[in-house]
């Protein structure tokens, strides 16, 4: 599974960025959209598209993570979003790898469908994707307590990336 | 200062891949290994140069429960609001003006604030120890406000107590405005160790915690005005009325939901 995380503010602009593949399942952490260079500019619009979804359902559900909210099926894209008190969303693109890449690898095999890295909307896939957003919850409240950093604007800790992507790997 | 490695402190633009290998010693034991991963999505952050205090402990270390009971000095928060005020009184014209600074100062406050409560308020967030433990409680953090009054009991019993370690002493609906709401206070903090001049006597240095508060409704999704008004007795000389009036566009939302059933 190729995963595009993004942090996106009230007022529609991304905070902050990641991509990054499935570590689980002898996974390398690389990710491998179908898309291919597409991929880069097609996720960005994806989730956004993805926004109108969103509040739609968020006066509706008073509760911060909102499961998969909207998919593409073009790329067999699914996406999750989790939202904040402040209406600042998580954004997560999750896709599973395409067959071409499951026949690469021997020990892919013996994977059962319902592990993370192959179903995008099993029980295991959302419980370990709420995990990761609540993870990534917290240590965005560790940056708003920051006094120097600025509401609305751009992440730049080093450090956070690094704990975002270590709560990529321990989840996804 | 002399604490930092050289190396650190002498390369002012240093590589992100650079800097994530001698991050990874400094950071040592505590983090995760995920140097070799940094240049999969690094490609984003331009150069960057981090300096770790001489703890080697960043704010990302700090558990977000810590200071969670901790009290701080009266004496402290009133010398640096003193300043605050002072500063303030500098630069401004008239009584609207100045607390129109106050209420701007205060505003970024309380969006911070508001996810800070929640988090805390979550099961995630109220076990002492934070995400190693988050996977047992099942519950997917806690809820935002959706409705006026969740929100508005947020205010007077979570954001208040935060603050200021006691909830609000009486939250009123207007009779004759149905978007108004006020939150009574009889003993601002803030007003306790200022004394404003006669000539200014329209002036309420709460405007600040106004602020706040108008800060956590706006992140919340209800945009309003909050102000601070005098409305001294002879039992409570400092008592303060924070008027929020929220924007029409709010309550045409809150009738709707009202008629979905929404809580």
């Amino acid at each position: 599974m190729s995963y595009y995380f993004v942090i996106i503010s009230p007022a529609d602009t991304p905070l902050f960025e990641l991509t990054f593949g499935t570590s689980k399942a002898g996974g390398d952490g690389v990710p491998r959209f179908r898309n291919g260079e597409t991929a880069r500019y097609m996720n960005q619009f994806i989730v956004h598209a993805a926004l109108d979804v969103v509040e739609e359902v968020q006066w509706l559900s008073p509760n911060m993570w909102l499961k998969v909210i909207d998919n593409y099926a073009p790329t067999n894209s699914h996406i999750s979003c989790f939202l904040t008190g402040t209406n600042v969303r998580f954004m997560l693109l999750h896709q599973p790898s395409a067959i071409t890449t499951a026949s690469a690898g021997s020990r892919s095999s013996t994977i059962s469908s319902t592990s993370i890295p192959q179903n995008p909307t099993s029980p295991q896939t959302e419980e370990a994707i709420r995990q990761f957003m609540n993870e990534v919850f917290e240590l965005w409240v560790k940056t708003l307590m920051n006094p120097f950093y600025t509401i609305g604007k751009p992440i730049k800790s080093p450090v956070f990336r690094q704990r975002v992507v270590g709560a990529g790997r321990k989840w996804l | 200062m002399p604490s930092y490695p050289p190396s650190l402190a002498s390369s002012p633009s240093r590589h992100l891949s650079q800097y994530s290998t001698s991050s990874s010693t400094l950071v040592g034991g505590t983090a995760n290994p995920t140097s070799t991963s940094m240049s999969t999505g690094a490609s984003t952050t331009t150069t960057a140069t981090l300096r770790y205090p001489s703890t080697r402990k960043t704010i990302y270390d700090r558990n977000l429960n810590r200071s969670r009971n901790a009290e701080l000095s009266r004496a402290s928060f009133a010398y640096l609001f003193m300043e605050m005020v002072s500063y303030a009184h500098r630069r401004v014209q008239g009584i609207q003006d100045f607390e129109k600074r106050l209420n701007e100062q205060g505003y970024p406050l309380g969006l911070k604030m508001l996810d800070l409560i929640l988090y805390r308020s979550s099961p995630a967030g109220s076990s002492s120890s934070t995400s190693s433990t988050s996977s047992s409680g099942g519950a997917a953090g806690s809820n935002r406000p959706l409705r006026l009054l969740p929100l508005l009991t947020l205010l007077t019993t979570k954001l208040y107590p935060l603050l200021f370690s006691r909830p609000a002493d009486s939250l009123e609906q207007s009779t004759t405005n149905p978007g108004e709401y006020m939150i009574i206070d009889n003993t601002p903090l803030t007003n306790q160790y200022i004394s404003v001049p006669k000539e200014m006597s329209q002036l309420s240095v709460a405007a600040y915690i106004a602020g706040i508060i108008e800060g956590v409704c706006d992140g919340a999704g209800f945009e309003c005005k909050a102000s601070a008004h005098n409305t001294a007795t002879d039992v409570w000389p400092n008592r303060t009325v924070f008027l929020i009036k929220f924007e029409d566009h709010v309550l045409e939302r809150e009738k709707e939901l009202e008629r979905q059933g929404v809580k």
